[in-house]
């Protein structure tokens, strides 16, 4: 197994406060690594030092062999990177932005127009092909962006919170295209704040909190080690909710909302199980919910903080007073 | 191909990029060529006579021209470092750092096309000043040495305006710069020779690099005497644009900002 990245003792301070400190990473060519964090937690520096516009202070990154600080031109020459915040030249139409990434990449003439047709095809674009950018609306934006990074067909791809602000369709298609780049070979260096997203797409994922990697692993090891899941059954009265108590045992009981929430990997057979368990008793379950761990229960469980509130200094005191 | 070769051949894409917003808006152009025709109008018109007589030999167009010529190159700057700031502050550029393209392509292919519009609205109002009574009475020799002068000037304003644009964080923050580029021709020789201000202003006006720029032009195409200035113009514009040029280079390998 080859690495596309490795980074050790990455850091970075700005203004004298820590982003990043000390991180270590590894990623595996041809899979894609999730780095999930909060708002604030350093991943959009971590993906700038990686992709050599910002010099770590410390430690030492390679991306495709090559060191970011000593070769950055190497390192350029076989990344592709799709930020936050859509890089696209709104004065140009969505054929234009791909034909200069194009001319960029010293593609021949029939070529060029080839790839940007093609490329406008595939992100559902031809017909905003001719229109400017700045008619484009966020999600048609984030695709062409994402389009741009592809013109040179990247060996490594840097996605920054590719699916931030997107809508639910938006984001399904950002999804399926970075499973097709997957599937032809891409490496995908993936941020999100989303813990759903990075378990439908990472091979592995690191948490990050405070500039630190607090936990990592595959997703299925990052779950376990949560004990956010369970099922949440809602009953019609009273006498239902102290009967499932006492055949299930050891569940957490809701008395104003008539609720149990059972410890549960959430699973179609665990919920089968479950229910089959209290058939023989009186109680009578209203309504099944699974919930299932989101990226607040990683960081509650890995913190002891809460994800929303990261800013040090914070607190749900000050913020009410706002 | 050489390192040099991909250099040229990023920064010619860059120019047509800039070429193409400039087709997009050419209202760019417009105003850059629009504004110095109304002041020649303007001042022609309404102080010309009055501007005349304190002047004394010699038609006030004739004088005027020269620096006419000069505030069209300033008012270029705008647009030049608005394109320069817009770039910077929406991320494009960070796109462009991760490439693997030649680093200085993205401000050279900005410079290269700021410094051909600018060249182009300044041939615009030669033409139109012509139209309206303005006599050089240079050869073609002279000719091509004014235009070395004002390729310098325009070369000058360019890079400091680059330099500006990715120095400010917003464009709100390029008005300063803006503001002081598109004043300083009037307190120098464009419209009245410093002789006739009065204190302080006559000292800046005689001192200001404007004023060596605009002499030295007039002296090109209307024959007048340049007064020993050309040597000053020269440093003045290549001292400028090497600064302008330095600075910008500096700017554009800041880490990214945040």
């Amino acid at each position: 197994m080859t690495s596309a990245i490795t980074a050790t003792g990455l850091r970075k301070s700005f203004g004298g406060k820590a982003v990043l400190d000390g991180i270590d990473l590894e990623v595996a060519a041809g899979t894609t690594f999730s780095l999930l964090g909060p708002n604030g937690a350093g991943k959009t520096t971590a993906v700038q030092i990686m992709s050599t516009v910002v010099h770590a202070d410390g430690g030492e990154v390679r991306v495709a062999g090559h060191d970011v600080a000593r070769d950055p031109a190497a390192v350029r020459a076989a990344i592709g990177v799709t930020g936050q915040f859509s890089a696209v030249d709104n004065l140009l139409t969505g054929e234009e932005n791909l034909l200069l990434m194009a001319d960029l990449h010293h593609l021949g003439r029939a070529d060029r127009r080839r790839r940007a047709a093609a490329l406008l095809d595939q992100f559902d674009l031809a017909g905003a092909g001719r229109k400017p950018v700045s008619t484009y609306s966020g999600g048609m934006r984030r695709r062409l962006d994402l389009a741009m990074t592809l013109v040179g067909s990247p060996r490594i791809i840097f996605l920054d919170e590719p699916t931030t602000g997107l809508d639910p369709r938006s984001r399904r298609m950002m999804w399926q295209t970075i499973r097709e780049l997957v599937a032809s070979g891409v490496t995908i260096f993936l941020t999100t704040q989303q813990l759903d997203e990075a378990d439908e797409l990472a091979d592995r994922i690191a948490v990050l909190d405070h500039g630190k990697v607090v936990a990592a692993g595959t997703p299925e090891e990052l779950k376990r080690s949560i004990p956010g899941a369970h099922v949440r059954l809602h009953f019609a009265g009273l006498p239902g909710l102290d009967a499932a108590e006492r055949a299930l045992g050891g569940a957490l009981r809701h008395e104003d909302t008539l609720t149990l929430e059972v410890p549960s990997d959430g699973d179609a057979i665990a919920v089968r199980d479950l229910l089959n368990r209290l058939g023989g008793t009186a109680a009578e379950v209203d309504e099944v919910s699974v919930h299932t761990p989101d990226l607040d229960d990683v960081f509650f469980a890995l913190t002891g903080r809460s994800a929303a509130d990261t800013t040090p200094g914070t607190t749900p005191e000050m913020e009410n007073a706002r | 191909m050489t390192t040099l070769t991909f250099a040229v051949r990023d920064s010619a894409t860059m120019t047509r990029r800039s070429f193409r917003h400039l087709s997009r808006y050419p209202v760019t152009l417009v105003v850059a060529v629009v504004v110095p025709v109304l002041l020649l109008l303007m001042f022609v018109g309404i102080f010309g006579t009055a501007l005349k007589a304190a002047l004394g030999a010699g038609s006030y167009i004739d004088y005027v021209v020269p620096g006419i010529i000069a505030i069209t190159a300033v008012y270029g700057c705008q647009a030049t470092t608005l394109a320069v700031n817009r770039d910077s502050s929406e991320g494009i550029i960070a796109r462009f750092r991760t490439m693997a393209i030649s680093p200085s392509s993205v401000l050279n292919g900005h410079a290269a096309g700021a410094l051909l519009r600018t060249l182009a609205s300044v041939v615009i109002v030669i033409g139109v000043s012509i139209g309206l009574g303005f006599r050089p009475t240079a050869d073609p020799g002279r000719w091509l040495a004014a235009a070395g002068v004002i390729v310098l000037l325009a070369l000058a304003l360019t890079w400091l305006s680059v330099a500006f644009g990715l120095a400010a964080k917003a464009a709100e923050g390029t008005t300063g710069f803006l503001l002081i580029v598109q004043l300083l021709p009037f307190i120098s020789s464009a419209f009245i020779a410093p002789g006739q201000m009065s204190g302080a202003v006559r000292w800046f006006a005689a001192n200001e690099p404007f004023t060596p720029v605009i002499n030295t032009l007039r002296g090109l195409l209307t024959g007048t005497p340049s007064g020993g200035t050309v040597l000053a113009a020269v440093a003045w514009c290549a001292g400028l644009a090497l600064g302008g040029y330095l600075w910008a280079r500096i700017l554009s390998r800041r880490d990214i900002n945040r």
